[in-house]
């Protein structure tokens, strides 16, 4: 049911667990809705220097997360808001159909904690950043 | 896989090699239509009619009352749509669960459409239906009560002869779906006031593709499948001689020794919740405690999600399933564990482990060894136990 890759970054998930120094922190998702992401980012000179996250929930949602975090990490904040789902699941080699959710889920995390970035700065963003209310289930279908 | 540990039994059993010898020669040299009047087509219907006999004597009922079907779904669906056609003129009453297989709550949705109406009993936390509530619910348009004999995810075994007794006192037609419980708990039709019962010969080491429907005499539901005179003309078509013979083999194998195989069945499912109990924290067992199949092990483990649970169980060598919304192609938890009362974050990381005979000590020690490190692993990656983590 699942690629390769998806079962690879499932198995061996890459930057997973807390960031100490982040200074970036976005979740969202829903215990509800069985997936939750949170991404934790260390920005310097809006450059993503390190990244990591802590995922509940399926097989594509912990291999989205972990594929996420290694297409943002190194980059600037503005290549890291052009990331899609789209190319989370390209770089995937694909999702299942009713999976496709969970890649949507990755980028908004990345978006979360870039919009966490600065607000903690107390400045508004230079861009626009996408954000999305994660309250209901079927949101993303 | 060779070291396979195959802890998915209430899914699919494995086929008993004797069951595969009493098939073989029905592939082979007795290739004949039962339909035929020659010696090679009386051979093949000698074939079903004692397979009839074997479905029949282990349920307590007579062989004219057992219907082979293509699977326990279409048991489900004959008994209820049949009874619905036959008796909707009578009334447009039916009573349920909302705890049953989809086999039964899709059938019921359908009749929903067509203008019958359905009461769907609760359940309690453990998954019980009570009988009162069955009494109760029972109005003078009630046409049938269809109530499982065991859940097929939390194991939990209703009270099927109480229900039964209520039935028959209201003169309602009274069907239960006992796919689970046929071959792993005794099943006795007459003493049970069941009157019609669905049952899957893959559930008790049988083949696939073969169930039956026992239909007590004088219940007369919409003929099936229109067509030849096969099972007294309301299931036409030539019979799956084989799958039959497997059939009958399968469950005279597994209804003859049964009390044996239920003790040790479910000292190893007893075995396998103390374990898991003694070893991993914040969880929950699901289903009855002690009113349950003997090889149901249900428990839902919080903070993590039953799916990233079955994909590393299957990376370990286990094979198990889930109530996880993930496994089911839809985005909600099981209607089962909803039903219990449990919130969507506890039913999303459940796991089921269903044990057979063929299961030993060693496979259940060997998973009690890996369990606990791949429901810490998941843990560690939660966002959700870091929080809890954190409150400690």
């Amino acid at each position: 049911m699942y690629s390769e890759k998806v079962m690879d970054h499932f198995s061996n998930p890459r930057n997973v667990g807390e960031l100490a120094d982040a200074n970036a922190i976005g979740q969202v998702g829903n215990a509800k809705c069985g997936d939750i992401m949170k991404i934790y980012m260390k920005i310097e000179n809006d450059i993503i220097v390190d990244v990591s996250f802590k995922t509940f929930g399926c097989g594509a949602a912990v291999a989205t997360s972990s594929m996420a975090t290694e297409m943002v990490k190194g980059k600037s904040i503005e290549e890291a808001l052009k990331l899609t789902n789209k190319a989370v699941m390209e770089a995937l080699d694909g999702l299942p159909p009713a999976k496709v959710h969970c890649s949507v889920l990755a980028e908004e995390a990345i978006n979360a904690a870039i919009a966490d970035y600065y607000a903690r700065l107390g400045i508004e963003p230079p861009m626009e950043i996408r954000t999305c209310k994660c309250g209901d289930c079927h949101a993303h279908e | 896989m060779t070291n396979l540990i195959y802890l998915d039994n209430s899914a699919t059993t494995p086929l008993h090699p004797e069951v595969l010898q009493a098939m073989m020669p029905y592939f082979t040299e007795e290739y004949g239509n039962p339909s035929s009047i020659y010696g090679l087509g009386q051979s093949a219907k000698e074939a079903v009619e004692s397979a009839r006999v074997q479905v029949a004597e282990a349920i307590g009922a007579k062989p004219t009352e057992i219907y082979f079907t293509g699977c326990g779904s279409e048991a489900d669906n004959w008994a209820i749509k049949g009874i619905a056609k036959a008796r909707e003129k009578k009334g447009k009453h039916i009573i349920s669960s909302a705890i049953e297989h989809h086999a039964v709550l899709h059938t019921l949705e359908s009749l929903e459409k067509q203008g019958f109406e359905v009461t769907y009993l609760p359940v309690d936390s453990d998954g019980k239906v009570s009988p009162e509530s069955v009494k109760a619910a029972i109005r003078p348009d009630t046409i049938l009560i269809t109530i499982m004999m065991a859940n097929n995810e939390i194991g939990t075994i209703e009270p099927i002869a109480e229900i039964g007794a209520i039935a028959k006192e209201h003169g309602v037609v009274f069907h239960t779906d006992a796919v689970q419980a046929v071959g792993s708990v005794p099943v006795n039709v007459a003493e049970m006031s069941i009157d019609m019962l669905s049952m899957s010969a893959h559930k008790f080491r049988g083949p696939k593709g073969i169930g039956a429907l026992y239909v007590k005499n004088g219940i007369r539901p919409e003929i099936f499948m229109h067509g030849g005179a096969q099972e007294r003309a309301r299931r036409a078509g030539t019979e799956n001689v084989a799958s039959i013979v497997g059939m009958g083999k399968a469950i005279s194998l597994a209804t003859g020794a049964l009390s044996e195989k239920m003790q040790k069945i479910s000292a190893l499912r007893d075995y396998l919740i103390a374990g898991i109990q003694e070893k991993i924290p914040y969880i929950k067992l699901n289903g009855h405690p002690t009113d349950r199949l003997p090889g149901n092990v249900n428990f839902s483990f919080q903070f993590i999600e039953g799916e990233s649970l079955l994909l590393l169980l299957d990376l370990n060598g286990v094979a198990a399933s889930s109530g996880s919304a993930c496994t089911s192609g839809s985005l909600d938890p099981s209607h089962v564990l909803l039903a219990l009362g449990l919130p969507h974050e506890i039913a999303h990381g459940s796991l089921r482990l269903s044990i057979g005979e063929q299961n030993t000590k060693e496979e259940i020690d060997k998973v009690l060894e890996l369990l606990p490190n791949i429901v810490q692993r998941l843990r560690d990656m939660s966002p959700l136990y870091e929080q809890v983590k954190n409150q400690e």
